[in-house]
């Protein structure tokens, strides 16, 4: 299978494989007019399986999302058709407006206009706690 | 921007032992704090009922010369007409120099703290935090014990929904020496999370029961807590379990000269009328004592010293 290599944009790698929809979804990425390509169950040595992004435009690419959604991706960045920057990702400390309370008795629920904020409680089991009611939020339930 | 105390671990330890000394220091002379607050105003805004919390904030605030205004229930707020807390508290802090707010919902006082422009106090928002009780159960056990560590404290009744015990909990798991014994039926247990921030990730032993005579004999503070129908979504459950723990004198038979018993009211039936003659009922010293902690805690938020 061909996908041709891109000029200027991003290339995310090292996607957990069958969460390349998840990210595309995430991130917004529907909304592009570029060229966006998924590529799933790429082999890897490192995850055996892998899926891979490619978006052939210089976007600012939202970390936070992706960081909390899989530490693991690594953030390409190309210029001239060249890699000039690979970023590894960390969990986000704080997460605001990515993911929302579903504590029936949280604020945030009673008044949807409020910012959803989420805090890392827990980086080694990837726990974060809605900032309002405490109510926990793992990786799982994204 | 404004200091807020939303949950009670917004204050270091440090920070507590001086409200403590300043409650102290109150008690032993009042008259010296009489016009400590003059001219400043502070607004209770009550989206729930509650007698206690509110009237004490109020009294703390008039010992210390200062005014109040407010509202005792949502119904006779602007929330009636739909009104976000966000608006209502940006509002009142046009008009008082500092804020104490309940809410029904957890969180409600976090969300506020965004909109304001003078201290928000945390009076209680719904089963999640109640941090000035929390102050109040401090100064109380340390009146009553001489120190803050050292001890062992059993939790009885509903610690699931009780949100005084897990700030409790939260805050005297930040002391040295002090023992966590939690006695409740097996749906009232304590979260999770509360047992995992503030116990296992400190390394803090615990122990659980359901049966509060077995570890009666160990206890040096016993904190009693009401079953409370408000935070069911299902009257059956409430029923079946409202009853799980009464104190009564003979439960008490076993229990340590100098156990000391509080419980944060209101109670409905879990400690027996009789068990307020015994000298070891702390609770309604508790209740005058949370007058003098908020009276430091205004005093702080405000910047005031004597």
């Amino acid at each position: 299978m061909n996908i041709d290599s891109i000029q200027n944009g991003v290339v995310l790698d090292h996607i957990q494989a069958g969460k390349s929809m998840d990210i595309y979804k995430y991130l917004h990425l529907d909304r592009l007019d570029c060229s966006v390509a998924i590529i799933k169950n790429v082999r890897s040595e490192r995850l055996g399986k892998k899926d891979i992004i490619k978006i052939d435009s210089p976007l600012e690419v939202d970390v936070d999302v992706l960081g909390y959604i899989d530490d693991q991706i690594t953030v390409n960045i190309i210029r001239d058709g060249k890699r000039v920057e690979k970023r590894r990702l960390e969990p986000p400390r704080k997460l605001v407006n990515i993911i929302r309370c579903k504590n029936p008795r949280c604020i945030t629920v009673a008044e949807p206009q409020l910012d959803a904020i989420f805090l890392l409680s827990d980086p080694e089991k990837h726990v974060y706690r809605c900032a309002y009611c405490d109510t926990a939020k793992g990786k799982k339930n994204f | 921007m404004p200091r807020n105390i939303i949950d009670v671990t917004d204050l270091s330890v440090a920070e507590i032992d001086e409200l403590i000394a300043t409650a102290e220091d109150i008690l032993a002379d009042p008259a010296k704090y009489q016009d400590a607050c003059a001219h400043k105003q502070l607004a209770t805004l009550f989206f729930e009922p509650s007698t206690r919390t509110r009237l004490s904030f109020e009294s703390a605030m008039l010992a210390l010369g200062g005014s109040v205004l407010g509202f005792s229930e949502a119904a006779s707020s602007s929330a009636a007409k739909g009104e976000t807390v966000g608006d209502t508290v940006h509002t009142v802090s046009c008009y008082a120099d500092i804020i104490a707010m309940r809410h029904p919902k957890e969180g409600a006082p976090y969300a506020a703290a965004q909109f304001s422009e003078v201290p928000i106090i945390n009076a209680g928002d719904g089963g999640h935090n109640h941090p000035t009780q929390t102050l109040t159960d401090l100064l109380t056990i340390h009146r009553e014990k001489g120190r803050l560590g050292g001890f062992t404290i059993g939790f009885c009744g509903d610690l699931k929904f009780g949100r005084t015990v897990h700030s409790l909990v939260n805050a005297l798991s930040r002391y040295e020496d002090v023992n966590f014994v939690l006695i409740s039926p097996a749906e009232l247990k304590l979260p999770r999370y509360v047992k995992e921030e503030a116990l296992k990730k400190r390394g803090i032993p615990y122990e659980q029961t359901e049966s509060l005579e077995d570890v009666m004999p160990e206890l040096d503070i016993l904190y009693m807590t009401r079953v409370q129908r408000e935070r069911f979504f299902n009257e059956e459950d409430y029923l079946r379990l409202k009853d799980s723990y009464i104190l009564t004198p003979e439960k008490l038979e076993t229990a340590k000269a100098d156990l000391s018993i509080l419980h944060p009211l209101p109670r409905v039936n879990e400690i027996a009328v009789a068990v307020d003659k015994d000298p070891r009922a702390a609770y309604w010293k508790q209740v005058r004592n949370g007058k003098f902690i908020r009276m430091a805690l205004i005093m702080k938020l405000l910047d005031i010293r004597v």
